[in-house]
């Protein structure tokens, strides 16, 4: 049984059939990635999984229960964390704070336990606290020291980017959704990510799926590519299967261009 | 690990510490104070933990009553205890759950007439303190929940409107509440009268003693504030407090990052409503009556500007405010405070903005220039014009300088206000020198409406006063005195 499966999950924005029938199946520690051209419904496919969205058809199992209806919190609580292609970042909270509220779904301290700051709260609040600076200390000094009582907003780009899948990593994931980790970073910060989606299923044990426009990155981290354009799959395999895919190249270049080819 | 970070308080002001952003390091450095001596006294009170400052706080409070022993003074510091309860309590919900509330007053409100119907001869119900606050608090909370319950999927405007309706709600509701289904359930707009006092350790709270305000309530709420601080300042540290910080921050990531979005936005609603529940009991048990025009717009108003002024979102930050503001609007209904306070922010304002441009420097002097000389040529054409003179002291200083007739002429009052505004706004049309030059009469013109009109009418006028803080503050320090710099989501 995969760890995620997608079985025929269709949504349509009015007219627009965003995601249209789609299979996926996602097994234990794989790293499978997810291209097609911009509107094609990866981010929505993301949305979906996620719970931000509602599917129309089909079913979205994650260890074989279905999630389909489940609020986004109670699916993160399942086991699945996502960063976001536009930065959302608790912007005005210190670094490490963003990564400590993302424990709050494996926590348990009641409001009033926190009034009265029992033993078992304040003990439970080291544990948040030594977990965030494990998160952060997988950056190597990148999110260290002085940074962790940084207001988030004062981060680099590259480190924002960081600091998300930090806070991503920080909910006990099995399943990690990374969207487009890559984007808006230079060619040294590209191959650095690279790296780190790879050490993020050896060290973390993550199973991820990754949207991703770089070629290079998809090719130096994916057991598997999936191919959407429109909202369907369009190709499933190998990074080489998928990129000399006709319909692939089509969907990126266009039909002339496949055709004369 | 921290160790191997090159960070230090002591960051060299020439550049940036090996490794550190060139922005995060000029970011620091410019919350800092130039160095020298004062810098070095920052450094030492910055490791001062928060619970020395309170404590401190709390004793120079509690010296209040011991120095000034007018009855009035000692009820506007009693006031004033109440608003910086408030604040709290609506810092939970707009500084750090991020939702504008503007029902607030309500639930100050509904504590109010719930401890007035539990202890009072209205129906004849006498519960024990210690029985009727704790039953009070839970009274808010749950109509905080109750409230937040169609309103948790609102948010921004759409809160603000809801909000606003129960306001007006709780209103009609306590104003017709004495023929309601046949029953006198409120006391209608004469409210419900004869509350008990508190009762604590076996003693009645005297409200006067000996004809004066008795100080035993302002210690009781003193205590309330200082308990509330701190569970306060614990629950910000928790996870629960972080959350609430998230879900302002951003909804849909804190929802994606496993955080139960809607049941948190309940929470801080029905938190903010159990602290100004409290406040509520302490509000009638003081003052043995409740009426419903209490709970209304001007105190929602003022609440929240102290909560802005203060800086929303900081703890300390509120209490600040409602220690500005509440004295402040105190001092403003005496004509001869309200003048001081008035000059004061004309003048700080000048002085603040010359700070950053000589020109204005120079403009305040040619205003004083100009004032003098208006008042020496008005005096001239007709003495009549300057007689309204008052004496010595600062007033006295004040009437040689603007005009300040005996008799006032009926047109003068409204034309020199619309005048004002319309001088007002066209100075902000002009640019460069021309808006300087622009700036002296109609600075002048300020003063001569003050004097002459807003002086005579204190209600609205320090209202204005406010105002104008409040744009100053706007401009000098967007986020409040103690706030945290904040920057939006772009």
């Amino acid at each position: 049984m995969a760890l995620l499966e997608l079985d025929g999950v269709s949504l349509a924005f009015g007219g627009l059939r965003v995601v249209d029938g789609l299979d996926l199946r996602v097994e234990e520690g794989e790293i499978v990635s997810v291209i097609g051209p911009n509107g094609a419904g990866k981010t929505t496919l993301f949305n979906l999984i996620t719970g931000i969205y509602r599917p129309e058809a089909g079913d979205i199992r994650l260890d074989g229960e279905t999630i389909v209806g489940l609020e986004p919190h109670e699916i993160c609580c399942r086991g699945i964390s996502r960063t976001f292609q536009t930065l959302r970042l608790f912007l005005n909270m210190s670094v490490k704070e963003n990564v400590m509220a993302a424990a709050y779904g494996h926590t348990k301290a009641g409001i009033f336990r926190s009034m009265l700051r029992t033993p078992g709260m304040r003990r439970e609040e080291r544990e948040i606290e030594a977990l965030a600076e494990k998160r952060l200390a997988f950056f190597g000094d990148r999110l260290m020291g002085y940074r962790w009582d940084q207001p988030a907003f004062s981060l680099s780009y590259a480190n924002r980017r960081r600091l998300e899948i930090a806070r991503a990593t920080a909910t006990n994931p099995r399943l990690l959704l990374l969207d487009e980790p890559a984007a808006g970073m230079n060619p040294a910060e590209t191959h650095e990510i690279t790296e780190l989606i790879g050490t993020l299923r050896t060290e973390g044990g993550y199973t991820i799926l990754v949207i991703e426009h770089d070629m290079h990155v998809v090719e130096g981290i994916s057991d598997r590519v999936v191919a959407l354009d429109h909202g369907i799959k369009i190709a499933e395999g190998s990074f080489e299967t998928v990129a000399t895919n006709e319909k692939v190249v089509e969907a990126y270049l266009g039909l002339n261009t496949a055709t004369t080819k | 690990m921290t160790d191997s970070t090159p960070h230090s308080s002591h960051t060299p002001a020439t550049g940036p510490a090996v490794g550190q952003d060139e922005w995060v390091a000029r970011h620091a450095a410019r919350g800092l104070l130039p160095e020298g001596p004062l810098r070095r006294v920052e450094e030492r009170l910055r490791v001062v933990p928060w619970w020395a400052w309170l404590v401190l706080f709390l004793a120079t409070m509690s010296l209040l009553p011991v120095v000034e022993s007018s009855g009035y003074v000692r009820r506007v510091g009693f006031d004033t205890v109440l608003y910086m309860l408030l604040a709290l309590g609506l810092n939970i919900v707009v500084g750090w759950g991020g939702l504008l509330d503007l029902g607030y007053v309500a639930f100050y409100g509904i504590g109010a007439y719930a401890y007035a119907i539990l202890d009072s001869d209205k129906f004849g119900i006498h519960l024990p303190t210690i029985v009727a606050v704790p039953l009070v608090v839970v009274i808010g909370a749950v109509a905080g929940f109750l409230v937040g319950l169609p309103s948790r999927r609102l948010t921004g405007d759409y809160l603000a409107i809801v909000t606003l309706f129960f306001l007006q709600l709780f209103q009609t509701v306590m104003t017709n509440g004495d023929s309601a289904f046949g029953h006198n359930l409120t006391g209608g707009p004469n409210g419900i009268l004869n509350i008990d006092p508190l009762h604590l350790f076996g003693h009645d709270l005297t409200v006067q003693h000996q004809g004066v305000f008795a100080v035993s309530y302002f210690y009781v709420a003193l205590a309330f504030f200082a308990v509330v601080y701190v569970a306060l300042k614990f629950v910000n540290a928790s996870r629960t407090g972080r959350a609430w910080r998230s879900l302002r921050e951003d909804p849909l990531a804190a929802e994606a990052m496993g955080m139960p979005v809607n049941w948190l936005k309940l929470l801080s609603f029905s938190f903010g409503a159990a602290v100004a529940a409290l406040t509520g009991t302490l509000f009638a048990s003081l003052n043995v009556s409740v009426f419903p025009l209490t709970f209304y717009f001007v105190l929602l108003i003022t609440v929240y500007t102290m909560v802005i002024l203060g800086g929303s979102g900081s703890q300390p930050g509120v209490v600040a405010g409602a220690l500005i503001i509440s004295p402040l609007l105190e001092m403003l209904r005496d004509p001869g405070k309200s003048r001081v306070i008035f000059f004061a922010v004309l003048v700080g304002g000048i002085a603040v903005a010359a700070r950053r441009s000589r020109a204005l420097g120079i403009t305040a002097a040619a205003t004083l220039a100009f004032g003098f000389a208006a008042h020496e040529i008005a005096r001239a054409i007709d003495s009549s014009w300057v007689s309204g003179e008052r004496g010595g002291g600062f007033a006295g200083f004040v009437d040689h300088w603007v005009i300040h007739p005996a008799q006032l002429a009926s047109w003068i009052p409204p034309v020199s206000y619309v005048g004002l505004i319309a001088a007002t706004l066209g100075v902000t049309l002009l640019h460069g020198h021309r808006r300087l030059v622009a700036l002296v009469p109609t600075l002048y013109l300020a003063a001569f409406v003050w004097e002459n009109v807003m002086l005579s009418k204190p209600e609205p006028a320090r209202y204005i006063v406010l105002g104008m803080i409040l744009i100053a503050l706007m401009i000098l320090r967007p986020s409040g005195l103690l706030g945290e710099r904040r920057v939006e989501i772009v």
